[in-house]
């Protein structure tokens, strides 16, 4: 019974469970990985853990990218009829929250690194040389986008923790099938 | 180790007319003492995508003995203080003083003691020595050449690669180039 890559009008297909999975770690790991590294007393290790931070927010990036151009290329299936008025008003409000910060978290992150007079060239995992955003460098820019990076993440894992939060209510309080869809995909035979 | 260069210089001085002819042969043999004030020592790293991080030792001393009779029994040394390095950008230069670099605190002076100086050419000589950093040794090679005499001043132009990673300092790489490209101009006084 092989997984359906795309998603039917009720349930997620394998692509958007797994991109989801992914960027929901990603997004988590880098908001650990962003607090540690700006609190590690070795200067090296400060330095290595923002590298790898600057790697994965360019995968988070890519990824986020490609999982948007999927969500507009194949529809989210519809909320259960169980879900009542406010809910069903709030979920795509919190989710465009979510796609907005997706985006704009990597995207500050790299505006933060393009601005910086440290000049610390982007090399995501050591492969390829990303370029700097065309911004003009200076210690001001360099302090809002660190502001606007932090600011932001704080907003998303305040967000992650309310979709969470709403995906466990799903599950054990209101006992419907929103959070164990997006675990197990849709099957060829279920879509036929 | 000039000494046989200008006897050279000298000699063919009605040929090719290099800027010391006119220095006599035992004018360049002595002891010097590096004179930082008049002296530099710059570095420059390499990095991904093109351009480099620059800088300079803002302290340092050392001294250049150039041997009467013989050229490799020259010595050249110097003992650079990283605490004094200097980029342009106050947090690099702490990253670089911090025990992720330099660890300044701890290993308070870079020392260079040649071993060997060997003439190359009319005015250039390759000086190996030992170079210490972080308690580790290495040979290093740098090139020099004489960039004038006058006056009991001598002026060398001093250049050479030498790799960090070997002295405990690979952070960064390979962001950051493993090379480190130093360019110094070190200018005696006799002593």
């Amino acid at each position: 019974m092989p997984a359906s890559i795309t998603n039917s009008t009720t349930r997620y297909g394998w692509a958007a469970i797994v991109l989801h999975w992914l960027i929901a770690a990603i997004f988590v790991g880098q908001f650990v990985l962003g607090f540690v590294m700006m609190r590690v007393s070795s200067q090296r290790t400060a330095f290595e853990l923002i590298q790898l931070h600057k790697s994965f927010g360019f995968l988070l990036l890519g990824l986020v990218i490609l999982r948007i151009a999927w969500r507009l290329g194949s529809a989210a299936p519809s909320l259960p009829r169980s879900v009542g008025p406010l809910e069903r008003r709030a979920a795509p409000l919190v989710h465009f929250a979510l796609y907005a910060l997706q985006l704009a978290l990597p995207l500050s992150g790299w505006a933060l690194v393009s601005v910086s007079m440290l000049e610390i060239p982007s090399v995501p995992f050591n492969l390829f040389v990303m370029p700097d955003l065309p911004l003009a460098e200076s210690d001001a820019a360099e302090s809002f986008w660190a502001a606007a990076h932090w600011y932001l993440a704080y907003a998303g894992i305040g967000l992650v923790a309310l979709h969470f939060a709403a995906a466990l209510r799903h599950h054990f309080w209101l006992k419907d099938a929103v959070l164990t869809r997006m675990i197990t995909p849709l099957s060829d035979q279920d879509a036929e | 180790m000039y000494a046989r260069i200008f006897g050279i210089a000298a000699v063919a001085a009605c040929l090719a007319v290099p800027v010391f002819a006119a220095v006599a042969l035992g004018d360049a043999a002595g002891s010097y003492t590096i004179s930082p004030a008049s002296s530099s020592i710059r570095f420059s790293i390499g990095k991904a995508g093109g351009g480099g991080l620059n800088g300079a030792f803002a302290r340092f001393k050392g001294s250049i003995r150039i041997d009467n009779s013989d050229v490799g029994r020259s010595q050249v040394n110097f003992t650079i203080f990283p605490e004094s390095v200097g980029t342009g950008q106050g947090r690099v230069d702490a990253f670089l003083r911090s025990d992720a670099v330099f660890d300044a605190a701890n290993s308070p002076e870079i020392q260079f003691r040649s071993t060997s100086v060997k003439r190359t050419g009319d005015t250039t000589a390759l000086v190996t020595g030992r170079l210490t950093a972080r308690g580790k040794t290495f040979p290093e090679k740098f090139t020099a050449e004489l960039g004038g005499l006058k006056s009991g001043t001598i002026r060398f132009h001093v250049t050479g690669k030498v790799l960090r990673s070997r002295y405990g300092m690979d952070v960064g790489t390979p962001i950051y180039s493993n090379v480190v490209n130093f360019d110094m101009t070190l200018t005696g006084k006799r002593r």
